[in-house]
């Protein structure tokens, strides 16, 4: 590992790449993401915005199901700190902090991912942050989304 | 009239039977073997032959199929197999209650419900799978380096912590009571291994909130136990563990993908728990001993309290040591050694031992058992309960 890799990601490389389920589902969001977008499934009958994508809407059951692109802003409502590596890939990258945001842009859907900066830092619930898109390249290209408080 | 549609004291828990219980991976025997045994160990617990059972029950997705099984043990027909969804342990009382059912309804006269494990032939629960990519939902956590049942539900524990000011200690004393409990019992994984406030508050975290200690044990061996109708179970060898009410169930939205559940610092018992106690006709003042099972203390934390045994206010003067004690606490909690401290067998354990506060005959026997109630897989869902009972009224 290089140190510019070090520092471009904030978990080592090797842990599992995302990919849409089998049947499709996820497909858009990780598109955007590469992008540097962050689109969230958005019900095109009754606007209702749902996370993780499903075929239909769970409010009014159409399967009119569309992405509405969110405002990468959102605020800390749980978290955790992680210092057993669960993949061999942590080994040594122990401690990390794993954090979930709520979108107030998007219904306050939450989604996971990496609180950047010290990883034993006091992480607050309630706080705002924004998100970082994550460049990768192996094994193939796909952007994670990050965040950092601001 | 209507009959009332219950299976309430109808059934009841009739024999028991275990493997000896070994660290993960430490089994000299394949895990369809083990449960070869722990069936056979029910039956015979139970007075009753192998040849008798006509049922099968499991949960978790176990790998060991009724059809083998029954061919294994000469078994001359099969009216019902049966597996509860879900991961985990959240289907331990649940597929109990599918035994129950069926043996209520008269498919059945003798069902087995049973689980085996061997990690160190099938691999571990608590690590990451090796795999180049994470498709659909794991793709929205897995890369973050969230994959393992602890991560999954550190976030729920922290959220129902903060949102209710409740302290590391209240977990610390679930913890320290399943390991004093397992100082008792044979059986127990940890025996001779004790636990103090120290040795729980100097241990490595996993993941915040949990210490090492706060997280189950994984183990290899096998459990079962007999159900049958509780006029067959009053002429059988032990003295009966009656039913008293059975639920599994999950609350809205629980099963969200990417941490989305709308209710999230919660165990998922807010729905059933309130069809458990009016099927059983009691409330948890009722209760005399308690099994929650402990993936992970949070969510014994949680479950309780989704179980009216606290208020979450009351949380931190609640949970100590002494009050989970089977040796005259007001709520003795985990009175095996649980899941933390006796030996994870996905929570079967748990119901084993709620069966034997019954028959009296617990290492850590808590005095005049009535009512004996598990609780089965906090955070997973599904999830589910029983509540035993020496009466079957």
């Amino acid at each position: 590992m290089t140190e510019a890799t070090m520092q471009k990601h904030y978990l080592p490389e090797g842990l599992p790449a995302p990919a849409a389920a089998a049947d499709g589902l996820g497909e858009e969001f990780w598109e955007g993401t590469k992008r540097h977008e962050l689109v969230v499934q958005k019900c095109n009958a009754c606007g209702t915005f749902q996370w993780g994508p499903e075929f239909c809407c769970h409010k009014c059951l159409s399967f009119d199901m569309g992405w509405g692109k969110v405002e990468p802003r959102g605020t800390i409502y749980s978290w955790e700190r992680s210092w057993y590596p669960v993949h061999p890939a942590l080994k040594n990258g122990v401690p990390y902090i794993a954090v979930l945001v709520e979108l107030p842009g998007a219904g306050n859907v939450r989604m996971v991912g990496n609180l950047l900066g010290d990883r034993e830092q006091k992480v607050v619930i309630g706080a705002k942050v924004e998100a970082v898109f994550e460049d990768h390249t192996d094994p193939e290209p796909y952007t994670l989304v990050q965040w950092r408080v601001v | 009239m209507t009959e009332e549609r219950t299976i309430r004291g109808k059934t009841a828990i009739a024999g028991l039977g275990e493997t000896r219980y070994y660290k993960r991976g430490a089994s000299p025997d394949p895990e369809f073997k083990m449960t070869l045994e722990a069936i056979i160990n029910a039956a015979d617990d139970a007075g009753i032959s192998v040849r008798d059972i006509d049922g099968f029950a499991s949960f978790s997705n176990d790998r060991n199929d009724p059809p083998r099984l029954a061919a294994a043990l000469g078994i001359p027909h099969i009216g019902f197999s049966n597996m509860f969804w879900g991961g985990g342990g959240g289907g331990g009382s649940g597929a109990v209650a599918n035994a129950a059912a069926a043996v209520a309804a008269g498919y059945i006269d003798v069902c087995v419900v049973y689980r085996g494990l061997a990690q160190g032939q099938f691999g571990r629960f608590g690590q990451g799978a090796p795999v180049k990519f994470a498709p659909g939902a794991g793709a929205f956590t897995a890369p973050y380096g969230v994959m393992s049942p602890a991560q999954s539900f550190a976030m729920r524990v922290n959220r129902f912590m903060w949102e209710h000011g409740i302290k590391q200690e209240a977990l610390r004393a679930i913890a320290l009571s399943s390991y004093a409990h397992a100082q008792h019992n044979p059986r127990a994984v940890m025996r001779g291994r004790e636990l103090t406030e120290e040795d729980y508050d100097n241990s490595r975290w996993i993941v915040e909130p949990f210490h090492l200690f706060d997280c189950c044990l994984e183990n290899d061996g096998a459990a079962a136990m007999i159900v049958t109708t509780s006029e067959r179970a009053k002429d059988m060898k032990q003295k009966p563990a009656y039913i008293l009410a059975a639920a599994q169930g999950t609350d809205f939205r629980q099963a969200a993908a990417a941490h989305n559940a709308p209710d999230y610092g919660t165990s998922n018992f807010k729905t059933l728990a309130p069809r458990l106690y009016a099927m059983a006709g009691v409330g948890p003042e009722d209760v005399d001993v308690l099994q929650s099972y402990e993936n992970f203390t949070g969510g014994v934390l949680m479950s309780m309290v989704e179980h009216g045994f606290c208020k979450p206010e009351d949380v931190n003067d609640f949970f100590t040591p002494e009050n989970f004690s089977a040796f005259g606490g007001k709520l003795p909690l985990n009175t095996s050694g649980g899941n933390l401290a006796e030996c994870y067998m996905h929570g079967l354990g748990l119901i084993h031992e709620a069966v034997r506060q019954v028959r009296g005959t617990s290492t850590c026997q808590v005095d005049d058992v009535n009512i004996s109630m598990i609780t089965s897989g906090p955070m997973v869902q599904p999830v589910s309960d029983l509540i035993l009972a020496t009466d079957a009224s």
